[in-house]
């Protein structure tokens, strides 16, 4: 498949359909992009209890005129103004022969390109976190609108941010009995940003509306998983509490350390950083023109806060230059939020010392934290122990060392994600356009 | 502030390393600088393999007497190091290839290297996932693969052990006439430095006839038993008349992780390690040629690295004229992990004043310094085996 | 859950399973009692992240191994092995011609 396209979104989260639906109804030729079979991201994955905004965004989008591309992963930007997305699975239907014959490596050329990457949980190493059952918030949360029965299931939701309260609450509903909703907040952290929650009535609402749904695990501060216990299994863990440690049996751990912006594809495109994030201005164009960012990568802010990021975008990319500045101005308004929410979520040092000698940290290659200890940089400990050279390309690993030890990743190289060898060749056959593939992306492949 | 030492060895890579590690057991006082940390350079971009090679009899001597030092190293490498003894198939696509197959068969036998020819038949028996029909191929079961690294780091953990210094990460501002400056404002001085800085040398002798020769290099995720042996191909008819272009050819190798390692392009005048679409795009056709399936693997990680090129594709080791002081141990274009250990054993003997275990002559930097220039003429019209 | 849609049947490291539709090959693992991958130090694993960033939930799906379970829905007739059965980890499906 080789088309082009005026707008190539990438993400099809609360962001990235956003922005799709706003530059189609602009009446521009738009695709979305997403490795998921279905839009709606991680926040919106489909299944029961989907909230009306997200029914409404969805139906939208459906209605629209946008090319949706799911089920297909973005792994390189090969020259300026072009992507490269390989289905991201390959299934019976091909008999067992050869992937070659059914396979379609599509290039999506675009004009304009709207990056909504979205973002993932942070996970943090401590003794027993790479036992099965132990996993993410977001990810018990997905699990179980994958099909997961957790009625009756003792849960012990745990880390940081507003995702744990809002999994635990769902989690509930489903019939789930929630042991503990432990945040690593101290109660002064939480307090304050309650405290600003004043201001966002919405977000109040939707807050209270979770205490309740999980009113019976008060929800502790300054607490956090130091262990977890089980053969083979996740069969208890042990929290601790300031001096206070103590066990709870539980059959899943929900445990995930706020969130860690999605920035690779950024990064290979060429658009600087910023703390972290992408650099946008107030447009939310990148430091490379006629690229723009809307969502979790320029700063985490939240569903509300995404949409309309992927609407800014959208009217900047598609020339509505003075609807978006109207927009814009009401994204400055909540920039404050997001602020005191990284404010809120702002890891305790203490967590540094939870993972203990033989405790892994990257998880692919099963690479010790005393083994990462003694390295002095990322890419020391990448060459010397392994440590993020598995398939994750050190997105699990690199998110924790980087906490651990004030590791810096290092620039990021096609593919972003691991992609079929016939992929890669098959985004270098592009004869017309050598000399664009060997002077592009020279800033970040060092 | 400064330190004196007998030996300042210039860049930990494989081949400083093993320096160091020769130099220190010989009881010399040996320092090492590296702007980075050990094996940051092109060891750590390189394939790995512990091969005999042909090109001229000067590179099979040396190949063969290095590869029998790894051998008679390997029982001591520790895991890490990832010594896997697989050998290489060199696998003929045709009748022409297969002459080629048994003029390698013939050679190798009279150098004292044990090699197998393969049919067709036994080919594919040998490796399923190579295409069909291929005309057979030459299995060489005494090459390995490894993982440089960490060959490099346990060489440099066995200089230390004998009393050699590493300073790093440590930039050298110069190094001539028995000084070596670093960026922190440090002199070392030593009657002897070498300069094992690979592809990085010229930036301290910009006289040395070496230029960088990038390549690329793709990993995929663990398949093991996709493939057991190192596969390259005898493409050396097809490529010796194409060496002036940038250039691929077939090279993969099985990991002892069960990843399979992709190589190979050759490419000059590339100054930047962006990965060249094309050129990799390139690379893996050619891989899938030989083995289809591999279409079907995850890449996890594509990278590229400098080779050290020089003009007759032999590296520079021994003194160096012009300084008395200088010596090198650099230039090892594709099989600086293959040589890393013969060129240590050479250059102390050189630099010690022994009889050298084998003719140190092909391989002496002097070599360049005595006739007219031809350099540049010798680069563009020098035929390729293959590309390690 | 309406109970009226016919359930998928498929395998896991070769027993049946039935599951809803819109079931993902990750939570069919889980429900199947299985570890979806065996680390290389020989550790069972399951999902860690649930969106197809961390590579745990890695199956052989039909004989295609390293696919996301968490990204991918169940279809009937489906074939899973993970890590911890045999077929997983000789990779004897790759051996076919």
């Amino acid at each position: 498949m080789r088309e082009q396209f005026d707008i190539v979104v990438v993400g099809a989260g609360p962001a990235g359909i956003a922005a799709a639906v706003t530059a189609a109804e602009a009446g521009l030729r738009v695709a979305v992009v997403d490795d998921n079979s279905a839009p709606g991201g991680q926040i919106w994955r489909s299944g029961a209890h989907l909230p009306r905004a997200a029914q409404h965004w969805i139906a939208r989008l459906q209605r629209s005129s946008v090319v949706p591309l799911h089920g297909r992963r973005v792994f390189d930007a090969p020259e300026p103004n072009l992507l490269c997305a390989e289905p991201s699975a390959f299934l019976s239907a091909l008999n067992g022969s050869s992937l070659g014959a059914n396979y379609d490596c599509a290039e999506l050329r675009f004009t304009k390109l709207i990056l909504a990457t979205g973002a993932r949980e942070r996970f943090l190493p401590f003794p027993g976190w790479t036992l099965p059952n132990v996993m993410g918030a977001g990810a018990l949360d997905a699990l179980v609108r994958g099909g997961l029965p957790i009625a009756r299931k003792r849960v012990v939701v745990a880390g940081t941010g507003p995702l744990l309260l809002a999994v635990a609450a769902h989690l509930a509903r489903r019939g789930a009995r929630i042991a503990a909703v432990c945040e690593q907040a101290s109660f002064t952290q939480i307090v304050r940003f309650a405290a600003r929650l004043l201001f966002e009535p919405q977000k109040l609402a939707q807050g209270a509306g979770y205490a309740l749904a999980v009113r019976s695990a008060r929800l502790r501060t300054g607490c956090w998983p130091v262990a977890a216990h089980g053969a083979g299994r996740l069969r208890a863990v042990t929290l601790r509490q300031g001096n206070n440690l103590w066990d709870i049996d539980c059959d899943y751990l929900a445990c995930g350390f706020h969130l860690v912006p999605n920035i690779e594809l950024p990064a290979l495109l060429g658009c600087s950083p910023a703390g972290g994030f992408v650099a946008v201005n107030e447009l939310l164009e990148t430091s490379v023109p006629g690229i723009y960012c809307a969502g979790e990568p320029t700063g985490i802010g939240g569903v509300e806060l995404a949409l309309l990021e992927g609407e800014i975008a959208a009217c900047a990319a598609s020339g509505q230059t003075a609807r978006a500045q109207n927009l814009a101005r009401r994204r400055c308004r909540k920039i404050p939020f997001v602020r005191a929410l990284e404010r809120a979520c702002a890891l305790d040092p203490q967590l540094r010392s939870l993972p203990v000698d033989d405790t892994l940290v990257c998880r692919c290659e099963d690479v010790t934290y005393a083994a990462l200890r003694a390295r002095s940089n990322w890419r020391e400990a990448k060459l010397h122990t392994r440590c993020g050279m598995g398939p994750c390309q050190g997105r699990i690993c690199g998110a924790a060392a980087e906490f651990l030890f004030g590791w810096n990743a290092d620039s990021v190289r096609p593919p972003v994600f691991p992609a079929l060898v016939s992929s890669l060749a098959s985004a270098g056959a592009r004869d017309e356009s050598l000399a664009a593939a060997s002077s592009h992306n020279s800033k970040e492949n060092r | 502030m400064s330190s004196t030492a007998d030996v300042v060895v210039l860049g930990a890579g494989i081949v400083g390393a093993a320096c160091a590690r020769e130099c220190a057991a010989r009881g010399l006082k040996t320092l090492v600088v590296d702007s980075g940390f050990v094996g940051c350079g092109a060891t750590a971009a390189g394939m790995g393999h512990i091969v005999v090679m042909d090109d001229s009899s000067a590179q099979l001597a040396l190949t063969r007497y290095a590869q029998q030092l790894w051998l008679a190293l390997s029982p001591e490498l520790p895991p890490e190091v990832e010594f896997e003894p697989c050998g290489t198939l060199w696998v003929a696509d045709d009748a022409e290839e297969m002459e080629e197959v048994r003029r390698k068969h013939a050679l190798y036998a009279s150098a004292g290297i044990g090699s197998e020819i393969l049919d067709a038949h036994a080919l594919a028996e040998a490796e399923p996932q190579l295409r069909r029909p291929l005309a057979g191929a030459l299995l060489v079961p005494s090459d390995a693969v490894l993982y440089p690294p960490a060959a490099a780091a346990f060489l440099m953990r066995a200089a230390m052990q004998a009393g050699a210094l590493l300073l790093a990460p440590q930039k050298v501002l110069s190094a001539e006439k028995g000084c070596v400056r670093l960026a922190s404002g440090e002199e070392l001085h030593a009657a002897r430095i070498v300069n094992a800085c690979g592809a990085e040398s010229v930036a301290l002798l910009p006289e040395l006839p070496i230029r960088k020769r990038k390549g690329h290099l793709v990993i995929t995720d663990r398949y093991p038993g996709f493939i057991r042996r190192q596969l390259v191909e005898l493409g050396y008819l097809r490529s010796a008349h194409a060496v002036a272009a940038d250039s691929v050819a077939f090279n993969v190798q099985p990991r002892r992780t069960g990843q399979v390692l992709i190589g190979s392009s050759r490419e000059f005048g590339a100054e930047d390690a962006t990965i060249h679409r094309a050129l990799l795009g390139a690379m893996v056709a050619r891989a899938q040629q030989y083995l289809p399936r591999l279409a079907d693997l995850h890449a996890i990680r594509v990278w590229t690295g400098f080779r050290a090129a020089t003009p007759d594709k032999l590296p520079l080791i021994g003194p160096w004229p012009k300084d008395d002081s200088l010596f090198l141990a650099t230039g090892h274009e594709g099989l600086g992990i293959t040589t890393s250990l013969a060129t240590a054993k050479l250059l102390v003997a050189l630099l010690l004043g022994e009889d050298p275990p084998i003719p140190a002559e092909p391989y002496l930097p002097a070599r360049f310094l005595s006739g007219s220039a031809q350099e540049d003429g010798v680069f563009a019209h020098a035929p390729e085996q293959s590309h390690a | 859950m309406p109970e009226t849609v016919r359930p998928l049947v498929l395998s896991v490291n070769g027993a049946p399973i039935a599951v809803q539709p819109g079931t993902t090959v990750a939570a069919a693992v889980l429900m199947a009692g299985a570890a979806t991958r065996i680390s290389i130090a020989g550790e069972p694993r399951a999902p860690l992240c649930g969106m197809g960033i961390c590579f745990e939930c890695r199956v052989t799906i039909d004989g295609v191994p390293h696919q996301r379970s968490c990204q991918i829905l169940c279809r009937s007739g489906m074939q899973i092995d993970t890590g911890s059965s045999k077929a997983g980890e000789d990779y004897a499906s790759w051996r076919r011609a």
